[in-house]
């Protein structure tokens, strides 16, 4: 299981970085977005990965699995969210106002 | 419990939707609102640096919940000085943006503006760095608000960037405070002093990659080399009173990059010594980029801006040192610079107001040209750090604390020389501004709320070399608690009572 979350970490940061590199505006924002799954997996596995073990301590239990990252990922995801809906917003109104969806400033082709 | 600590958060945290549901479409009710909000900030902050000056420890603990469990927020000497100078900056911002008529540019000016002074708060009190990721982010939306306000092609492009740059910085600094929940197990600033002591030496290496990755962070935040390339664009395509707000921003990375390194990493600790190793080359590289900027830059905001960079690279090159001296006058440096940053930008506002634009050509006269060309001169003087206005102070303070410095020569190389390259490109600009003009006429703009923002930070500053030994002598103090943090720890974590 280490093996499977750590190598969905690795490619989904791999395919965000790539595609934030891109010069169009929609691969960009994609990339953004793979990159918040990709810290979204990682966070998760912060509090070290256990199956079938109840986040809360109990008389019964015979161990836990770690709350916080759970909270942690929620806030993230809510930003990460906000975010991207900002960004979408922003490079539609850059795509409006300049015609085309490159990222780059393009100095003199006021 | 001192529920003072909160009402900074709170404030315009609530008068921002107001703002949004009761006067969205009442300019002058926005405005009343706005500034009264501003100016009761600016008050809370002042009790807030009042009661830190006392020596105390303010810490206020959200929900009643004893630390580490609960969020705090602490307000120490560092913590409200930062507020302080966001407060006072805030205030000229605010004036200039109302005396110039930007905020009817577009709509949802004096919101946004509430929400960035929220972001700020929090990011300058929070005791916990999850907490001050989700304040970043919180500045942060804001800023994206205010950068593209009135709009316009360039500003949008740049805008994009500007989001894209932070998207991938936010995204980092989850890798990070991850990477250091997984080693230490909390994320407490003053826990994580405890454990991060207390970290294996076989798993010291891990708290290391995560203390460079929040390192690199900060760094975007505060542009410094190689992570500035982001800031130039921005800063000179944002309006000019929201570039003017943005010098507090860039600030924002320096508090983190001290709090963080001085307090959760701690200066002994396993990760102690990456703060200074890698701070102190790339410092030296920013200073001297941001003052060639300033040599080389075509208009006077991509100047401003490159200026932004230069003061940056002076400001860690005193972080960078880790000693409670330099810090002490690296905090000085900063309430320097980012006062005189921000009347720069208030000044080349108002220079694009007349010319409509800010390349650096011979253009139009304008019509209370001397006075433009006076504040220009006296915003120059203080941007580059000379006499009287107390950058000089600033600067002799922090290559006087170089001196125990082994890269002593290397560190006084790049100030002295940075400071003659920030002299000539802003002569440069000055004489082309000013004194290479047709005789076309510009009528007069009547701004005088204006002025009165830029003339508030030359005040400011002017007091700041009035007072500058009490000022020393408190921000010495200041410096020497973030080296030993022994009463801080103890006041979060010493029990749960209030």
């Amino acid at each position: 299981m280490e093996a499977l979350v750590a190598s969905a970490v690795a490619v989904m940061t791999a395919v965000g970085v790539y595609l934030i590199l891109r010069r169009q505006t929609f691969p960009v924002v994609l990339g953004t977005a793979m990159l918040s799954y990709a810290v979204n997996v990682f966070l998760f596995a912060t509090g070290r990965l256990v199956v079938n073990m109840p986040p809360v301590l109990s008389d019964t239990a015979t161990g836990y699995t770690d709350p916080l990252p759970q909270a942690l990922v929620l806030t993230a995801i809510v930003i990460s969210f906000g975010m991207t809906a900002v960004v979408v917003l922003m490079a539609l109104g850059s795509f409006i106002a300049s015609g085309d969806d490159g990222i780059d400033l393009g100095e003199g082709r006021e | 419990m001192n529920h003072w600590i909160i009402a900074p958060v709170v404030l315009p945290a609530l008068l921002a939707p107001l703002l949004v549901l009761l006067a969205r479409n009442d300019l002058r009710a926005q405005r009343l609102l706005s500034g009264a909000g501003t100016v009761g900030f600016a008050v809370l902050a002042g009790v807030l640096l009042v009661q830190a000056s006392a020596g105390g420890i303010g810490v206020y603990r959200l929900g009643d919940w004893p630390a580490p469990f609960g969020i705090v927020l602490v307000a120490d000497r560092l913590a409200t000085l930062m507020l302080g100078l966001s407060a006072a900056l805030a205030l000229a911002v605010l004036a200039h943006v109302i005396g110039t008529g930007w905020d009817a540019r577009g709509r949802h000016f004096h919101a946004l503006f509430q929400f960035q002074l929220m972001g700020l708060a929090g990011a300058f009190l929070t005791g916990d760095a999850f907490n001050l990721f989700v304040f970043f982010e919180v500045m942060l939306i804001a800023s994206y608000g205010l950068m593209i306000h009135g709009g316009g092609r360039a500003r949008l492009r740049a805008g994009v960037q500007y989001v894209v740059m932070n998207l991938a910085g936010s995204v980092l600094f989850l890798f990070a405070l991850g990477t250091i929940y997984a080693v230490t197990g909390t994320l407490n600033m003053a826990d994580l002093a405890v454990k991060a002591a207390a970290v294996p030496a076989s798993e010291a290496g891990l708290l290391r990659v995560g203390a460079v990755l929040l390192l690199l962070v900060f760094a975007i935040k505060a542009a410094l080399v190689p992570l500035q390339f982001w800031l130039p664009a921005t800063y000179a395509s944002a309006p000019g009173p929201v570039a003017a707000l943005f010098a507090i921003l860039t600030k924002v990375g320096v508090y983190a990059i001290l709090r963080m390194f001085t307090l959760g990493f701690g200066v002994d600790g396993p990760a102690g010594d990456i703060g200074g190793a890698l701070l102190l080359p790339a410092a030296g590289v920013t200073l001297l980029l941001g003052m060639i900027g300033v040599m080389g830059a075509r208009d006077l905001g991509q100047m401003a801006a490159f200026a932004v960079i230069g003061s940056v690279g002076t400001l860690m090159l005193g972080v960078a040192m880790f000693t409670p001296a330099a810090t002490g006058a690296a905090l000085f440096y900063l309430i320097h610079s980012t006062l005189a940053a921000g009347a720069m930008f208030l000044v080349a506002d108002l220079v694009r107001g007349q010319r409509g634009g800010l390349r650096l050509v011979p253009g139009p006269r304008m019509a209370n040209h001397g006075l433009l060309a006076a504040l220009f001169f006296a915003v120059a003087i203080g941007v580059a750090g000379m006499p009287p206005l107390p950058g000089f102070l600033g600067k002799l303070l922090i290559l006087d604390a170089a001196r125990a410095e082994p890269a002593v020569w290397a560190i006084w190389a790049a100030i002295l020389v940075g400071s003659l390259l920030a002299v000539a490109g802003l002569a440069r600009a000055g004489a082309a501004l000013f004194w290479a003009t047709s005789d076309a006429a510009v009528p007069e703009p009547s701004q005088p709320l204006a002025l009165a923002g830029i003339a508030g930070l030359l005040a400011a500053l002017v007091a700041l070399t009035a007072a500058a030994g009490p000022v020393s002598g408190w921000l010495n103090a200041a410096a020497a608690a973030l080296y030993a943090p022994a009463p801080y720890i103890a006041a979060v974590l010493g029990g749960g009572a209030p």
